[in-house]
Formats: C-alpha cells, sequence, structure tokens
C-alpha cells in the first residue's frame, strides 16, 4: 500500500504494509533517527510525535492512520547551529542530559506551548507525564519548558 | 507531489525564530554555570547517532535464545526439519574460539550455556540466531527448540549455601560494647531488587574485519571491559578488537558490565556470518535479562547510652548476587564499608556473605551496594531517635563523622569531611524543625477519621570516592592530552558519556589548565582504537580520579610548550604546532598520598576521600489506601569541588528520583525466578507528576589529593533519600516500614497488623505442574 503525509513540512509517500508503526517508518523508510524507541508499547513516550499537531506514541500509531496528516518531529524543530527557542532552553537549564527521552520530550513540551495554556508547574507537569526521563529527576526539564513558555509570551529572543 | 496539508498547518510549520543566532556561544546566563553541554545541541535535534540509530549497509539482525527455566541441564538444541536453516546462521557455544566466559572476576559466566552444561537461572543465553531480515528471524526462533532436564532451584539467599564472597570489618570490641549499652535496638531490613531503567534499551553491532578482528559498536559504560572480553573469547589481539562506544541513552551501573555479554554475542554471530549483526534489546528482553541492583537482607545491632552515645554497632549484610558472580563481591565490599553510616563507633562488627541464586544475575546500579546498607543503618539511626526521644536531626549532630576520626576499617578521616555541613544544609533549606514541630502536632491532633497524613524525614549518608581499596591501582589507569600537529588540543581517555556530563566537564578542565577557551578543546572518541585505558566509567571516578589525570596532563603540556615558546600556551600553542609537529603527554595514575589499604585484612583507607549527603523528604500518606505522595526532597551533597553547578545539580535531582522511585514504587516480583514485571506497564518509575519538588544544594569540601580537590557525586543522592522518605512515611503514619519498596501494601499492613506481603526480591516457587 502506499501512503502520503507531510513530515516536518516536506510531504512523503510510502509503500509499506499499512499495519506498519510510525515509528519504523520515520526511522527506517525516511531516515529520521532522532525519533526514540524506549519500549514499544506507548509507556514511555521517548517516540512521541505530533499528529497534526496532537502528541501521538509512534510507536502505538499504524502508518494508514497517518494517510493524509502532517507529522512532525524533532527534526522539524531548530538545527544544530540554530536551535528553536524550547531546545535553546533545554540546553540552557540543562534539561537534556543522555539525550535519549528528549526528542519524545521536546515534542510533548512543544505541544503544550502551543497550546497557549498558562505554563505553572503543574501543568507541565501534567503536559509531559507521558514521557519518561530517568536521568534529570524532571526538574530541570520543567524549569526549560517554563522558561521556553516565559520567552515565548514576553515575544522576545527565543520565542517560538 | 501535491502537498495535502490540513488547514491551520502551515502555522504550525513555520520556521522557528532563533534564541541561539549562529555563531553565538553562550545564551542567557550560562557564563556563570559552566559550559553549555557539549554533544546537547547534537541531542536536542536528534543528530546524535545511539546504537539503533547506526545504519550498516547489509547488516543481520541477531536473537538470542534463552531459558524458561532457573535450574536445569540443557540436553539439546533441535532444528525443526521443516524451516531452511540455510537461510540464517545459527551460534551455540561450539561456535566460540576462546574461553566460553564473559571475562570479569570470576570466570562462572558462560557465553552461552553448551550442550551438556548447566542452565543457572531463567532468561540465560543458550544459543543466538541471525537472519537478513526480522521476519525471518521470527520463524528460525519459532523453529529451534531446546530440551532440557530440570534442577532444583534456590532462591532465598538465606538458604542458599554457594557462596560468592564474605567479608568481615572489625574495629573495637563489639560484644563488650553491645554488653555496656543501655538500650540495644535491633532490626531486620530487605530491600529487593531495583532496574536500572535506562530509557535506551542495551543495544551493540558487530562489524566483522578482513583482518579477522571486529569492530564493535554500541551503547556502553566501559569500552574496555569489552575489548578485554572480546579479545579473550574471540582469541583476538588488542588491534583486532575495536569497541566504539555509540551515544548512550543512560548507564546508571546498567551499562557497566552486561554490554560485554551482548557484545560477545553480536561479535560470534558477526563473524559467522560474515556481515555487520544488530543486537538491539527491545525493552522485554531487557528487563527480562539484564542485570538489577543486589537484593539484601541487613540485620542490625546497635547499642547506645540513655544519654544517646552510640557504643556499638553489629551489623549482618546478606546480598543476593543471582546466579553468577558478575561484580558481585565489589557490590558487597562496598555495602560493608558503608553499612555502618557515617557516624563515629568505637565498637563495630560488619560482616558481609554474597549467595548465588537461581534468579538472573545482579550487578552494578548507582551507589552499588550502599543505597541498600545505608538505607538499614538510617532506619536504625531513626528509630533510635524514637526511643531515645530525640529528635533525628539533633542525633545525627551528634554521631556524624568530624575531620580525625575513624571509621571501621581504621581509616582516619583527615580532610574533607562534611557530614555536618550536608545536615546542616538540608536541615536548614527545609525548614525542618519547624516542620517536623507540625507534623508531630498534627499526628496527636488527628483523629480517627483522617484520611491524608503528612510526615517529614531525614537521613543523611556517605560515598566512598573512586573504586574500593587498591581498585585504583589495579586500574592504573591512563588519560592523555594532546596537541595535534594541526594545532587542535585533545582529550583522550576511555570515559564514556552517558548523560552525566563528561564531554563537557573534561575540555572545561584542561581548558582551565591551558588558559584557552574550553570550546577549544576537542574530546577524542570513545574507541578503543584511539583512546588509552583510563578505567571504567563507574564508581563516582570520572570527575575526581580521571578529571584529576587529564589536568595534570594538561600542566605537562602546557609546561613543555611554554619551555620552546617562551610564551603563554594559549598564544603560542598553534604555532607550536605547525613548527614541532604534535605533541601527547599520557598521565599514569598515581597512588593518593597516604592513602593505604590492606585488602587481606581489610584495614586502612578504603576510600581516598568521602562524598557526603543528606536528604530531607516530605511525604503525604492517604491512611484509607496506604498511598504515598513524595512533596518535596531537599539534598545536600558534597562533592569537594563543584565542577559545573548545573551538571552537578542534574546529578543530585536524577538520584533523588531514582532513590524516590525505589522508596516507593519499584519492585521486581518473581515467580519460579522469572521477573514477573518485565514491561514498562508493570514496572514503573515515577513520571513527571510522581516526581517530588528537588531542591539540590551543592556543598563543598575540597579533597586536597586531586588537583581540583573534586570528589564523585554520581552516586551520593541514591544513598539518602529511600531512607528520608521511609522515614517520612513514619513520620506520618506512626509505622515503620522495614522493607523496601514501602508500597500501599506493605504500609496498610503494618498499621493495619495485617501479615506484611513477602520478602523484597525472593522469588515464588514455580506454580504446581497439572493444578488448574
Amino acid at each position: 500500500m502506499s501512503y502520503r503525509f507531510f513530515v516536518n513540512g516536506d510531504p512523503v509517500e510510502v509503500e509499506v504494509p499499512g499495519m506498519r508503526r510510525l515509528l519504523d517508518v520515520l526511522r527506517e523508510d525516511l531516515a529520521l533517527t532522532g525519533t526514540k524507541e524506549g519500549c514499544g508499547e506507548g509507556e514511555c513516550g521517548a517516540c512521541s510525535v505530533l499528529l497534526d499537531g496532537a502528541v501521538v506514541d509512534a510507536c502505538l500509531v499504524p502508518v494508514c492512520q497517518v494517510d493524509g496528516t502532517s507529522v512532525r518531529t524533532v527534526e522539524g524543530l531548530g538545527s544544530e547551529e540554530e536551535l528553536n527557542g524550547l531546545q535553546a532552553a533545554f540546553l540552557e537549564t540543562g534539561g537534556a542530559q543522555c539525550g535519549i527521552c528528549t526528542p519524545g520530550m521536546l515534542m510533548a513540551a512543544e505541544a503544550f506551548i502551543a497550546s497557549g495554556a498558562p505554563a505553572g508547574d503543574d501543568a507541565i507537569r501534567e503536559a509531559i507525564a507521558g514521557n519518561l526521563c530517568r536521568c534529570t529527576g524532571y526538574t530541570k526539564i520543567v524549569e526549560a519548558i517554563a522558561l521556553a513558555a516565559e520567552r515565548r509570551r514576553a515575544g522576545g529572543p527565543g520565542a517560538l | 507531489m501535491t502537498r495535502i496539508l490540513p488547514p491551520g498547518t502551515q502555522e504550525l510549520l513555520a520556521p522557528d525564530p532563533l534564541l541561539v543566532p549562529p555563531g553565538s556561544r553562550t545564551p542567557g546566563r550560562i557564563s556563570q554555570r559552566g559550559p553549555l553541554r557539549r554533544e546537547g545541541p547534537a541531542k536536542l535535534t536528534g543528530l546524535a547517532k545511539y546504537a539503533d540509530d547506526l545504519v550498516f549497509p547489509g547488516a543481520w539482525y541477531g536473537a538470542t535464545i534463552r531459558s524458561t527455566e532457573p535450574h536445569a541441564t540443557l540436553v539439546g538444541i533441535d532444528l525443526d526439519d521443516a524451516f531452511d536453516w540455510s537461510q540464517v546462521v545459527v551460534v551455540t557455544a561450539a561456535d566460540i574460539p576462546g574461553d566460553n566466559v564473559v571475562s570479569l572476576i570470576r570466570d562462572d559466566q558462560p557465553i552461552l550455556v553448551p550442550v551438556g552444561g548447566e542452565i543457572r537461572h531463567q532468561a540465560e543465553a543458550l544459543c543466538l540466531i541471525a537472519a537478513a531480515d526480522r521476519e525471518t528471524l521470527r520463524a528460525a526462533k519459532q523453529s529451534l527448540k531446546v530440551r532440557t532436564e530440570r534442577l532444583p532451584a534456590v532462591f532465598d539467599p538465606l538458604e542458599s549455601s554457594d557462596e560468592f564472597s564474605h567479608l568481615e570489618v572489625r574495629r573495637g570490641d563489639v560484644e563488650a560494647g553491645l554488653a555496656q549499652a543501655e538500650l540495644v535496638i535491633e532490626g531486620t531490613y530487605r530491600v529487593g531488587h531495583q532496574e536500572q531503567l535506562y530509557i535506551e534499551n542495551q543495544a551493540m553491532i558487530a562489524v566483522p574485519q578482513a583482518d579477522g578482528g571486529v569492530t564493535v559498536h554500541g551503547s556502553c559504560q566501559c569500552p574496555y571491559y569489552i575489548h578485554r572480553a572480546l579479545k579473550r573469547s574471540l582469541q583476538l589481539t588488542d588491534a583486532q578488537a575495536v569497541v566504539v562506544q555509540a551515544e548512550t541513552g543512560g548507564g546508571f551501573g546498567g551499562k557497566e558490565e552486561y554490554p560485554s555479554m551482548i557484545a560477545l554475542h553480536a561479535a560470534l554471530l558477526a563473524r559467522k556470518v560474515g556481515k555487520a549483526v544488530r543486537m538491539i534489546y527491545d525493552r522485554h528482553e531487557d528487563l527480562s535479562a539484564t542485570t538489577k541492583r543486589h537484593p539484601a537482607v541487613i540485620h542490625h545491632r546497635t547499642g547506645v547510652m540513655l544519654d544517646g552515645t552510640l557504643v556499638a554497632q553489629e551489623i549482618d549484610v546478606v546480598m543476593d548476587g543471582g546466579a553468577y558472580c558478575t561484580l558481585t563481591p565489589v557490590v558487597l565490599s562496598r555495602g560493608v564499608l558503608h553499612a555502618g553510616g557515617p557516624y563515629r563507633c568505637p565498637n563495630v562488627r560488619i560482616s558481609g556473605r554474597s549467595m548465588a541464586t537461581n534468579t538472573p544475575p545482579n550487578g552494578a546500579f548507582r551507589g552499588f551496594g550502599a543505597p541498600q546498607t545505608e538505607f538499614a543503618a538510617e532506619m536504625q539511626v531513626n528509630r533510635i531517635a524514637e526511643a531515645l526521644g530525640t529528635s533525628p536531626l539533633e542525633l545525627r549532630r551528634r554521631w556524624a563523622y568530624q575531620e580525625g576520626d575513624t571509621t571501621p576499617t581504621g581509616q582516619v578521616l583527615r580532610e574533607s569531611v562534611a557530614a555536618i555541613d550536608v545536615l546542616e544544609a538540608a536541615a536548614e533549606a527545609s525548614d525542618y524543625t519547624r516542620h517536623s514541630a507540625q507534623t508531630s502536632h498534627a499526628r496527636e491532633a488527628r483523629g480517627s477519621g483522617a484520611r491524608l497524613a503528612s510526615g517529614i524525614g531525614i537521613a543523611m549518608g556517605w560515598h566512598g570516592a573512586g573504586f574500593t581499596g587498591s581498585g585504583e591501582v589495579h586500574i592504573a589507569g591512563v588519560a592523555s592530552v594532546e596537541l595535534t600537529d594541526e594545532g587542535v588540543v585533545r582529550v583522550l581517555t576511555a570515559q564514556t558519556e552517558m548523560g552525566q556530563g563528561t564531554k563537557t566537564i573534561f575540555p572545561q578542565l584542561v581548558a582551565g589548565e591551558l588558559g584557552i577557551e574550553p570550546a577549544a578543546v576537542e574530546n577524542a572518541p570513545q574507541d578503543t582504537s584511539i583512546v588509552p585505558d583510563s578505567g571504567p566509567t563507574v564508581a563516582s571516578r570520572t570527575a575526581m580520579v580521571v578529571g584529576g589525570l587529564i589536568i595534570k596532563a594538561a600542566r605537562r603540556l602546557r609546561a613543555q610548550v611554554e619551555s620552546v615558546t617562551d610564551r603563554p600556551f594559549a598564544d603560542s600553542y598553534r604555532e607550536f604546532a605547525l613548527q614541532h609537529g604534535a605533541l601527547r603527554v599520557d598521565e599514569h595514575f598515581e597512588p593518593y598520598p597516604n592513602v593505604e589499604f590492606d585488602d587481606a585484612t581489610y584495614t586502612g583507607d578504603a576510600y581516598p576521600a568521602f562524598g557526603w549527603a543528606c536528604a530531607v523528604a516530605r511525604v503525604d500518606v492517604d491512611l484509607d489506601t496506604g498511598e504515598v505522595a513524595v512533596r518535596d526532597v531537599v539534598s545536600a551533597d558534597d562533592a569537594g569541588r563543584i565542577i559545573h553547578p548545573v551538571l552537578a545539580e542534574g546529578q543530585v535531582e536524577g538520584g533523588t528520583l531514582q532513590a524516590v522511585g525505589y522508596a516507593t514504587i519499584e519492585e521486581i516480583k518473581l515467580v519460579d525466578g522469572r521477573y514477573l514485571n518485565d514491561r514498562l506497564a508493570t514496572y514503573l518509575i515515577p513520571t513527571a507528576l510522581d516526581a517530588p519538588r528537588i531542591e539540590a544544594i551543592l556543598v563543598e569540601k575540597p579533597f586536597s589529593g586531586a588537583p581540583h580537590g573534586a570528589k564523585g557525586i554520581g552516586e551520593l543522592p541514591m544513598d539518602v533519600g529511600a531512607p528520608a522518605v521511609v522515614a517520612a512515611i513514619h513520620d506520618a503514619t506512626g509505622v515503620w516500614i522495614h522493607d523496601l519498596p514501602a508500597t500501599p501494601e506493605r504500609i496498610l499492613a503494618a498499621m493495619t497488623g495485617a501479615p506484611a506481603p513477602g520478602s523484597p526480591g525472593v522469588s515464588s516457587p514455580a506454580p504446581k505442574r497439572g493444578a488448574a
């Protein structure tokens, strides 16, 4: 079967079985390895991507459900030379340690900030409750998301 | 191709404005906080390459066939004739050219159980299969059957007669001390397995080389452990065995020794297939087969006088090593050496035994034996404070080590003793005394209809920095700093980055010595064909021991360059390199001055220095359900000198949450020696919602033996979090939970007097055959 959708703004077409996981399509068919696999059963959130703006676990989404949609992955944020505001806030505060949960964490945070919801501590924790991190104790991740949200509100440098 | 974007998507996909413009290095307030994480941008953009992200065209997929019994004889391996075996490769023990052992401490663990050999635990590796694609691999696995004859299994370390190691530490006369004591408090404490739960599963890819050698790329802490294991079992030379660390998604000890096993498996398959072979564990296999924190049973008898003087500690530690030795004797040793806690006591006897059971082998995990024994030690202190009617804070003020005190091994703590400093820092930041008065008042005033109770708890600990005893001398690490002929300064060590910040602080330390910018210093890749063996990345030794080596190397490099150029290094090194070519300084470990340990008698300086930590936790306990919410934790930790505050805080915060998980929810249940909750849906770790607000306080008592004064920090917070949480649960409920984790079941049982759930870490027997 052939499926057409957008990844980070670019149109893509893949010829794969409809039940192939979006995670495998991204990593193996499209060579976008920024999205990680941590458990393969929707518990850890390492494979979080945005599907039409909503956070999903790419390990639980068959590619047939992606047809005609728009997928956004960590590769669609800033580049190594030009980090976006959220990535920069993670870098500054120490929100990334081993980095394996980071792409999924960034996508969950991206959706939260895009929602425009007030970025209080509890709200941020709720927004990333589906994304496990074993390194940070979440402290600096929460701090990074709050910082990025605040900068966006202020509209200064680093606004998303 | 037509764009079929749904309405509104364009806006979402619009490029983001930039915070860090090209060419800019230090946004925000970073300049006072240490350099930005070196590999941070790669991790934040998805460009960092973890093992499973590496592409080797034509690579095959490998799988491990594992035992489904805890103890048995492997009678045979049968290949179903209906399957076309020509399309796959099968490796058994007979294919191993060298020794069939995973080289570590004791030569007991096979790479693959040979036919006719003994299976000693569930999920033990029996044989290997590789295929060009996953579907064929899956079909091959289903077409292979193992025949076994079951043997009786032992699951309880207290019932095992098979000992890996034992040791005893003695000071003074413990019998006389206990006889003299006016109050003797006794307690037995049990802790179960804990999974490291790095979010990146174990992964290794082996690539066969034309010279008969093999290059292994993977997720690991200790490339040279793997290098040794490959050389020995595949009969390779130093140059033929090459180990390259991929970006590593967390380790916490779990990637200290087990990666050697996976690398051996991948390499055996790759050599037989003649192609690269990928061994990428999924979460289920990783949880079922890889090492956990050692379960332990710890018994204390503590003698005190009614005025609160500590006179005797008698401690008995039994650890469950699982089926093979792995690092167990060293884990036990660290556990025993820390078992008394950071307290001055004239009469001490600590004995320890590590026993074999028919369960998967236990191994390294942050803290390495100390979190188990220090949990028990802190429980004792808190219970004694209660028995004496004194404050646990006050009792620690009286007992805590100070400079000049002597430990049970006879080590005189000459310097860098921060026990009181961390205690006071944590007590003050948490407002311990005021909160404690409030919770005790609330407890007294509480009616029988109360549904929720709050509590506060305190615990402190110590952690020996670097390897135990003469370990660092045996490692004899070498680390290098070089000036390349292109004028680039490079650090060469085997120290791996797994999130803790090695790649950031090493350039920072070297740059500081050379008077140049950290960004001008590069890290050589952790590739055994490039970097020297500076020892494993374990035991909180990286910043202290190897950091010390590269500082000394950088000083020598600077002196050599400046002696030729007669100008400051920063102004002349590039020119020097162009004129004179490359210059490399290898720094060999030299024993810390005045540090001596006798491995035979277990006396002397067990560690060159200790780090000190204190945690204060506040909890809410639901009195109907026994559920615990850990609200906040203050952790004050002394690491000598802080090299990079952001990274150091990150260690304290992350270690504290692992300790909170250990205290409250992380438990492995076993049946017939098999881990029951071997999926992330059933083995739970704290989420952002479960996590307390964590405040890290960094305390500095420099260690003069290291040129930068730094001691380790990674493991410290892991030692103190759990007893602080359990003390807070007691403060809320009035009951002591002796077994970890303090689950709702254990708390309710203690509150109602109902029988407690079984011992953590001990397997239930196999269900009876034939039972419905």
